[in-house]
């Protein structure tokens, strides 16, 4: 009778076992992935051809096979490209009164540099034996001279970080309103800094 | 006097009540921060690192193509040359068009002009392979890719 009346205890100590066993079930079949990755949207196949560009509107980038880099035909650091390529999109090297004056550009207004960001293109050349590693860092270089200057126009304009606000447009938590409202400020912000990163054909190998 | 002497030298047992559940904390970290492999990787996939990186949006709306020098088991058969791999297999590049268009396929309508190419490709390659994949990608008229890479500092 006092056996009957007293609780017996499960035994949990084999729950650790199991619990080890499944934790090495998924260390072993899964892999921490990376999902993350610069974006870009390449030119379609029939296109009509550019219109001639004002040779002080291009930034010239291109990359050689030994992973040199080359900016308007001079030798130049990794380091410093950003801070090149934000000078140069900057520039609003349009004078007053010119109907390419940029009224929010905090350049030097170089008479070698840009006119105004909206016309300003970089053009990226890469030859067929650099390394993919070198050509992702001055991709990312030149995103991140685009993503500086946009953060600080929509810090003037909205108070926030450019880069935040497309975050939070891509999580899509919000309401449809605030959705637009986000939208127009993000279209706002691209027309002033036009991301126009032009990679014409590599150079092509010379045998 | 005798019982509380003999409690005092018997060993207190440590409780492993809690065990259990600091390794489901331990599963559930590693359930919530990986994914489980869809592929195995014939290649070598050594991404760059970039800082200024979006994040890829939904899974189902990716096409994966790897590139990379093929890993030692493979590279007595293969050699040292970048290969791609396409979805468990090596392949040509003239194979990259046909194999978007018919991944694109399989998609549902609704998402097929969202999707998106990642390219994941090993940080040693060269920059011509690259070329040579955005132009068959061009030629199915697939403009949208993702340079695939790891967070951090680039080089």
């Amino acid at each position: 009778m006092n056996r009957n009346r007293e609780n017996p205890e499960v035994n949990a100590g084999s729950m650790a076992d199991i619990a080890f066993l499944l934790l090495i079930f998924f260390l072993v079949t899964a892999t921490i992935q990376t999902d993350v990755g610069l974006d870009r949207k390449l030119p379609p196949k029939e296109t009509i051809p550019p219109p001639p560009v004002n040779e002080r509107n291009i930034f010239r980038v291109s990359l050689n096979k030994n992973d040199e880099l080359f900016v308007e035909d001079g030798i130049m650091k990794l380091e410093d490209l950003k801070v090149a390529a934000m000078a140069f999109l900057d520039n609003g090297g349009a004078s007053k009164g010119d109907e390419n004056h940029c009224g929010y550009c905090k350049g030097t207004g170089s008479p070698d540099a840009s006119d105004n960001p909206v016309k300003a293109v970089i053009s990226f050349n890469s030859d067929r034996e650099a390394s993919y590693g070198m050509y992702v860092s001055v991709q990312d270089a030149l995103t991140a001279a685009y993503n500086e200057l946009r953060n600080r126009e929509s810090q003037r304009l909205y108070g926030k970080n450019y880069v935040d606000m497309e975050e939070s447009y891509y999580s899509g938590e919000m309401s449809d309103e605030e959705k637009m409202a986000l939208q127009r400020e993000i279209e706002t912000i691209r027309e002033m800094f036009p991301m126009k990163l032009s990679e014409a054909e590599t150079i092509s190998k010379l045998n | 006097m005798k019982s509380i002497r003999n409690n005092k030298k018997a060993q207190p047992a440590i409780s492993t009540a809690a065990l259990p559940d600091i390794v489901f904390i331990l599963l559930f970290f590693f359930m919530t921060v990986t994914t489980i492999k869809s592929e195995t990787l014939l290649v070598d996939n050594n991404l760059p690192q970039a800082n200024q990186v979006k994040k890829l949006e939904k899974k189902d709306r990716v096409i994966e193509i790897y590139v990379g020098r093929p890993n030692q088991d493979l590279a007595k058969v293969l050699g040292s040359e970048p290969r791609i791999q396409l979805n468990n297999k090596i392949a040509h590049m003239s194979e990259v068009g046909p194999y978007v268009l018919q991944e694109l396929a399989q998609k549902p309508d609704a998402i097929r002009n969202l999707v998106t190419v990642s390219l994941k490709i090993d940080k040693d390659v060269n920059v011509g392979v690259v070329s040579d994949i955005k132009e068959e990608l061009r030629k199915v008229n697939l403009l949208k890719v993702n340079y695939t890479v790891f967070q951090g500092n680039p080089l």
